[in-house]
């Protein structure tokens, strides 16, 4: 093979800088060998032992620098020399801004003395020890990592308590504290309304409707979903009502969950007696005369709550659109309907959401299915298979197991669509979309295309299938919330203004005349 | 206590652990964000999550703490100083003439790797064991031989760490503590014996080392009586030496002290010269000398009940060894040696290195080295980077440790003394490996050094050693 050599006199580079170069030209593609040294006895040692060592290299000295390059052809060699000569050129501006790394909290929480705050979003599996060391170290937690199970939330959150921290979470990843969301959450207006929610997307939802009517958000406390459950006894709940209560910013206090347990839900009301602010109370399905009798105002769905809160900061009800249900709207669809489209097939990825607007079907309908259904009688045997009215959270773990949230990858929500369009039975299919931090880039995007076709599949068999969509965002939300709202309907797609009516149209669409 | 809105009038100032999606949301809203480089602990081996939960506990966490910090305390105390060089036979424990020390854990001569193979046959022929190559590879498998690892007599040897008994040994006592450690002369140079090469030159070498610059030293330092090492190392350092793969600075420091003396010796001028010359030949001079020196600081730290210090990392080219301080003796934790990613001389490829080898890793395990890395911005092509990077090695090393060495400081990093006392809790929990800076010998026997750069322990010495070290404490 043939060789270039090229020897630059009195041309100094340190060994260390040129064993680099070396290595590095080694990994050009048309050098078979290269090496690049300055001329000492040593190196000349090795080119001598490989055989390598001319006489104009024996010559070389000590401050000379040697370049040898042995490739396919003369050619190729002189432009691995052109390449070689590239290397030693210095890059400026290649540094960049530099981050120190940390692997542990704790040195990070040692090395960034501000931290006041641990997102903890790893593996279930090892979620607690991170957490658990995150409220050692004094920093209130977000734990949004599902799998955890009750006796270390308990646990978690009794320490929390006993160092006045907070514990939101686990399985609600929704929060906003002093004006910035935490992993699922909008771009709200900062304002007087402080939100504490075992729910996550029930929390959004009230948000979202604060600030639709012009209100706004001093903190969002999401305290996880089973903080309301017997074992855990609400302590999150509890100490974020005590927290809010001394927080000056926060006029008026909402609480947003399922109903509690008993045992819980005393406590709740007795601390709602307690305190010396105004609190509305939405437990979805729950009951209003104890709520009253502690001193709370009841509110039977998320509108209502956000409506009653932003009354009681002063805001005047005429000033307000309220969205009231499009009557004209309701009979037109119903006409659409044939007799047989007796059913409502809800699609969420919300769980409150979901929980919402099975409630409004519920008022009106005896026997309506779910994957979250507490009632054993009509919850779902087989979640592949939907049963007359049927409601389906696709964030619950039925569809979540190994595969990340609905609100993240569509792929369960787009089979299903089409699943229920294929069903002569099926009245109105109904949808959300979340808008927001820790969402996808584009939800309505890569649903149209199955909404699209569910909608030919319909009208291949000459039915009017009504999809009706909800779209949770808010004016400052990205994607941008008019964008996706104009794509839907143009697709054919009825928008709800808000959970609470997604419901209620989606009862109305099917009904028969009389409740069914 | 009364839950408080503390949080509500701070700025909110997030630590990240977990999606990394959750980071750049808070960015986009102005929230100073740390995203942690975040491994599961004990990098998801439950066995070793079992035991971290075992010595996490309060009761045998207190106990650890409390002999973490004796043990890190014999190691910032330790005064080692250089009081003298001889032949191996006079002064290493339990060396015999059918003795070959080497480095890492113990090994067997049928799975040493090249290089030490080839140092192996060389040190026989040297020793005159054996008349020729071919007739030392058969008197190394006769069993006629002893191999023993160099920490096993309170050695440490670069490399294949080969040493046999008429070879000249650094004597180091630590003032403090009273015991000493022994190394081998540097042979400087590529082609040498520690680096697996053997041939007639690598003989002639070591003979010249044994007949004039090991006689020569010895006396120098009889008249010298002793050198503080650690004041040495430390300005070293302040030199821009990170004293495992730079000894620029330390052997001109220590040559330095040497000087006055090595000229009043009843040597010739010509052998005199020939000690300069041999000196100035290479930086590795003092390079041996430092391994020696930390060689006596972590064995005063070894066999504390409780420590999970790390007092030894070795590698002998095969397995990658470790010791603990709570667990005394000649227990070593193994795993496979690694390759050593970094530059190569001219003429060599990967293909061509060796795995990791040699005892120098003790200079990381007390504190320089990679661990020191910011001291050294002249290598950092070594490490594959900018001094940015260089500065990341040091600050992430005092994740793992147990505190700082403030007789030992890094200019760059505001004086702050160099991470002393590897915690193996410590690394179990974050996954972070100690990083090592070292040579790269060519993975044949024969042919000697062909490049340097950064290598890491396997995990798996870890894995057993924190498995271990909860079996031995599984009582409290």
């Amino acid at each position: 093979m043939p060789l270039k050599i090229l020897i630059k006199k009195n041309t100094y580079f340190d060994s260390v800088s040129l064993m680099s170069i070396s290595t590095k030209a080694n990994q050009l593609p048309d050098v078979e060998q290269a090496f690049v040294a300055m001329a000492t006895e040593m190196n000349k040692g090795v080119l001598r032992n490989l055989n390598l060592l001319t006489p104009e290299l024996e010559d070389a000295k000590n401050g000379d620098l040697m370049i040898l390059i042995k490739g396919a052809s003369d050619e190729l060699n002189e432009q691995s020399l052109l390449a070689i000569e590239e290397l030693f050129k210095k890059k400026p501006g290649a540094k960049g801004e530099h981050q120190a790394k940390y692997a542990t909290l704790a040195s990070a929480r040692e090395n960034v003395p501000g931290s006041n705050l641990a997102v903890v979003s790893v593996n279930g599996a090892y979620a607690v020890r991170e957490a658990r060391a995150a409220l050692e170290q004094g920093l209130n937690v977000m734990l949004f990592s599902d799998n955890v199970s009750v006796e270390d939330e308990l646990a978690l959150k009794q320490l929390a308590h006993s160092k006045g921290l907070l514990m939101m979470g686990p399985d609600c990843g929704t929060a906003i504290i002093n004006n910035k969301a935490l992993c699922f959450g909008n771009h709200v207006r900062q304002g007087n309304i402080g939100i504490i929610g075992a729910s996550g997307t029930g929390s959004q939802e009230l948000s979202v409707r604060i600030h639709d009517f012009g209100g706004g958000v001093s903190q969002l406390i999401g305290t996880g979903g089973r903080d309301l459950h017997e074992k855990i006894g609400g302590i999150m709940m509890l100490d974020a009502m005590r927290m809010l209560d001394a927080d000056d910013q926060t006029k008026v206090i909402v609480l947003i969950s399922k109903p509690p347990a008993a045992s819980v839900e005393k406590k709740v009301l007795a601390e709602i007696s307690r305190c010396s602010k105004p609190v509305v109370v939405c437990f979805i399905g729950g009951k209003e005369a104890d709520v009253v009798k502690a001193g709370g105002v009841f509110a039977k769905s998320t509108k209502e709550a956000a409506l009653k809160a932003v009354l009681l900061t002063g805001v005047k009800e005429e000033d307000l659109d309220l969205h009231p249900l499009n009557w004209p709207l309701i009979e037109e669809v119903r006409a659409k309907l044939k007799p047989e489209q007796k059913y409502i097939r809800g699609l969420f990825c919300g769980g409150t959401l979901c929980d919402e607007a099975m409630y409004a079907a519920l008022e009106k309908y005896p026997k309506v299915y779910s994957n979250i259904q507490l009632n054993p009688e009509y919850r779902l045997k087989d979640v592949s298979k939907s049963k007359e009215h049927t409601f389906l959270d696709f964030g619950d773990d039925d569809f979540t197991n190994g595969k990340p949230h609905p609100m993240i990858d569509p792929s369960n929500r787009i089979e299903r669509l089409l699943q229920e369009a294929r069903d002569p039975e099926v009245g109105v299919i109904t949808m959300d979309f979340i808008l927001g931090y820790g969402s996808h880039a584009d939800p309505v995007g890569v649903m149209l295309d199955a909404i699209n076709e569910a909608k030919s599949i319909a009208a291949k068999e000459q039915r009017h299938l009504e999809i009706l969509a909800y779209v949770l965002g808010t004016d400052l939300d990205r994607p941008n919330l008019q964008d996706q709202i104009e794509r839907l309907s143009a697709a054919g797609v009825t928008i709800a203004s808000s959970s609470a009516n997604t419901g209620l149209l989606s009862r109305e669409f099917v009904c028969k005349g009389e409740a069914q | 206590m009364m839950a408080s809105p503390q949080l509500f009038q701070e700025k909110l100032n997030v630590i990240n652990i977990g999606i990394e999606m959750f980071r750049d949301d808070l960015q986009e809203q102005q929230v100073p964000v740390t995203h942690l480089n975040w491994m599961p602990p004990g990098r998801g081996n439950v066995d070793v999550i079992r035991a971290l939960d075992q010595v996490e506990k309060s009761a045998l966490g207190e106990k650890i703490a409390k002999a973490n910090a004796q043990a890190v305390e014999r190691i910032i105390q330790s005064q080692p100083v250089l009081i003298g060089f001889d032949q191996a036979i006079n002064v290493v424990p339990g060396m015999t003439r059918t003795t070959i020390l080497h480095s890492g854990p113990p090994i067997t001569w049928d799975r040493m790797c090249g290089a030490m193979k080839g140092a192996v046959t060389g040190a026989l022929v040297f020793e005159g064991l054996a008349t020729d190559l071919a007739d030392a590879e058969r008197v190394a498998a006769s069993g006629a031989i002893t191999f023993s690892p160099c920490h096993e007599h309170d050695c440490v040897g670069s490399m294949a760490g080969v040493t046999s008994a008429s070879m000249y040994m650094h004597i180091v006592e630590n003032k403090t503590y009273g015991n000493r450690a022994y190394t081998n002369l540097s042979e400087q140079m590529a082609k040498i014996l520690r680096m697996g090469a053997n041939d007639e030159s690598v003989i002639i070498r070591l003979n010249w080392m044994r007949d004039t610059l090991g006689p020569i030293l010895r006396d120098a330092m009889k008249l010298a009586k002793e050198i503080d090492l650690r004041l040495m190392l430390a300005q070293a350092l302040h030199m821009g030496d990170e004293c495992h793969n730079r000894n620029n600075a330390g052997t001109v420091l220590l040559i330095q002290a040497l000087t006055p003396y090595i000229i009043q010796t009843d040597f010739t001028t010509q052998q005199k010269k020939e000690v300069f010359e041999f000196v100035a030949s290479s930086d590795y001079f003092s390079g041996p000398t430092w391994m020696a020196m930390c060689k006596a600081a972590m064995d005063s730290a070894h066999g504390i009940e409780y420590s999970t210090i790390v007092t030894t990392m070795a590698r002998n080219g095969v397995d990658f060894g470790i010791r603990i301080s709570g667990i005394p003796g000649n227990v070593w934790f193994t795993g496979p040696s690694q390759q050593v990613i970094g530059p190569m001389f001219a003429g060599y490829k990967p293909k061509d290195s060796g795995l990791d080898i040699g005892d120098s890793a003790i200079t990381e395990t007390y504190g320089i080295g990679g661990f020191a890395m910011a001291t050294a911005p002249a290598i950092v092509a070594l490490v594959g980077g900018t001094v940015d990077e260089a500065i990341d090695f040091s600050r992430q090393m005092a994740e793992i440790t147990t505190a700082q060495n403030p007789n030992v400081t890094i200019p760059l990093l505001e004086f702050q003394g160099i991470a002393t006392g590897i915690d193996l809790v410590k690394v179990a929990q974050s996954g972070i490996l100690p990083v090592i800076n070292t040579a790269i010998a060519h993975k044949d026997a024969g042919i000697g050094m062909i490049g340097a750069g950064i290598v890491y322990p396997p995990f798996e010495c870890f894995e057993q050693a924190i498995v271990a070290y909860a079996q031995r404490y599984r009582h409290g």
